[in-house]
């Protein structure tokens, strides 16, 4: 399982990246790993103002659907519109694609997040 | 449940997953790459966990035909016979395969999660002079897949694999030294075998399974891809194309059933269904959207809920979505617009043929 230094992690297996007041959001390799092949993303909207926790899209796998949920509140500004010709490329390497941006509505929410380390010990004991 | 070969599974990293009951492999690489590698070159498959159930004695033939809805009397009906297996309403109470020994002596493969209940349904229904024993924990089961798998096995045997005609089979033949049951057949949609190993299973089954790893051009492929294969084929699950509600017409299994001449149990249900029409029948619809259908999504014409998804997928091979679906007859027919229902959203689809998947031969 891989994991990257600088992000975010939530306990449903999202990583958040935060450069200039914009978090970028995808899931992580644990996650793409569990799912198997992806080969469907639902893309939320721009525009969608999102609570943290809020269901925010879908990833699908040959097997399954997975809701993918915003870790943060705020405003979808962007959406990585690659992933739905290519879904693939979040198994390829899931710290690059991430799925949408939401410019943060309230930074303090980034504290009830984990970092690498404690998303690695979290992962162990799941 | 484990098979002979879950310590297998285990060393080469596979997910295992329980299926009815079982700890099998759902995937060693990933689903995408072991259905290729079926469709291009070959896959290995795990499927001990199926059931085998031997009937025999004096008027076995006859009294087995007499539960099924295909006709395994026939001489023509070669010597591995496909049928489904019905219940007096028409519902079906699994799908098989007859393997036809002698006509005293019957090999029958049915499917994992109703192999108590075929062996329970059979005992009671063959009448007494025919002798019944459920042989599923005493038989390993491999299946080998692809457009390679002839090339692959034939190295491993003296056995002249490649003048064995689809659907028949061969006792007593040596696998890597390993006596083996082989037949010609499969659940992909591809060329190959299923290989029957009984005795020491659990030094013989994982003995063959490496030998065959050994060859190039094979992987070992898990049920993910498994069903993917199976689906592209438009081959029935039982479960979801086939059930206690879901009669062998309403699947369109209808090469498989033979009334002229003969009895068997569910005949007058199934004949009914055949001249008046089922009330459900299975279609094919393809999304002209993007979106994944999924086993038990809502079909909608317009306003009305016509029915429901038994199977949805990605088509590896076609590198699209379809589906199958079981809906009221009287839409089956028409050239409707069919929408499946996902997360509250219509998927627009238009029908299709089945199979979506067919090799060149």
């Amino acid at each position: 399982m891989k994991t990257k230094s600088g992000l975010y992690y939530s306990n449903e297996h999202e990583w958040i990246e935060v450069k200039d007041g914009v978090a970028y959001v995808g899931i992580t390799d644990y996650a793409q790993d569990s799912l198997g092949d992806i080969a469907y993303v639902e893309l939320p909207e721009v525009g969608d103002e999102l609570n943290a926790g809020d269901n925010a899209c879908v990833v699908e796998s040959v097997k399954a659907a997975s809701d993918v949920y915003s870790p943060v509140s705020g405003k979808i500004v962007e959406v990585n519109e690659e992933l739905d010709a290519s879904p693939e490329k979040i198994n390829e390497d899931a710290y690059s694609a991430w799925i949408f941006k939401v410019e943060l509505a309230n930074e303090e929410e980034l504290s009830s997040l984990m970092d690498e380390n404690a998303y690695k010990s979290f992962c162990k004991e799941a | 449940m484990r098979t002979p070969l879950y310590n297998e599974h285990v060393a080469l990293n596979a997910k295992i997953v329980d299926f009815h009951g079982w700890e099998l492999p759902i995937q060693y690489t990933s689903i995408i790459s072991e259905h290729e590698a079926t469709r291009s070159s070959a896959g290995l498959f795990d499927v001990s966990h199926m059931g085998e159930i031997l009937v025999e004695g004096k008027g076995a033939l006859e009294a087995m035909d007499s539960l099924l809805t295909n006709d395994i009397t026939r001489p023509l009906a070669g010597k591995a016979i496909y049928s489904p297996m019905c219940y007096d309403n028409g519902g079906t109470v699994d799908d098989l395969i007859v393997y036809k020994i002698s006509d005293e002596k019957l090999f029958v493969v049915v499917n994992a999660s109703n192999a108590d209940k075929d062996y329970e349904w059979i005992s009671s229904h063959i009448g007494s002079r025919v002798c019944v024993t459920n042989l599923s924990s005493q038989y390993a089961q491999l299946a080998l897949q692809g457009p390679k798998a002839t090339e692959i096995l034939s190295s491993l045997t003296d056995y002249d694999l490649s003048a064995m005609k689809p659907f028949t089979f061969a006792e007593n033949v040596k696998i890597a030294g390993v006596d083996a049951f082989i037949s010609r057949t499969g659940y992909t949609g591809e060329d190959g075998f299923e290989i029957y190993i009984t005795g020491n299973i659990e030094e013989n089954a994982p003995y063959v399974w490496r030998r065959i790893l050994e060859k190039d051009g094979v992987v070992p492929v898990g049920l993910g891809a498994r069903d993917t294969l199976r689906f592209e084929s438009c081959l029935p699950l039982y479960g979801q194309e086939l059930s206690a509600d879901i009669s062998p017409v309403m699947a369109g299994l209808t090469r498989f059933i033979n009334i002229n001449g003969r009895e068997f149990i569910g005949k007058d249900a199934i004949a009914d269904q055949l001249e008046n029409s089922p009330a459900k029948k299975l279609i094919a619809l393809e999304p002209v959207m993007k979106g994944i259908p999924r086993e038990g999504c809502e079909v909608i014409v317009g306003d009305t809920v016509v029915g429901y998804v038994t199977s949805g997928s990605v088509c590896p091979t076609l590198q699209g979505m379809r589906a199958l679906a079981l809906v009221d007859s009287r839409y089956a027919d028409e050239n409707e617009e069919f929408s499946i229902i996902i997360r509250g959203k219509a998927l627009v689809c238009k029908k299709t043929q089945m199979p979506f998947y067919k090799r060149k031969k």
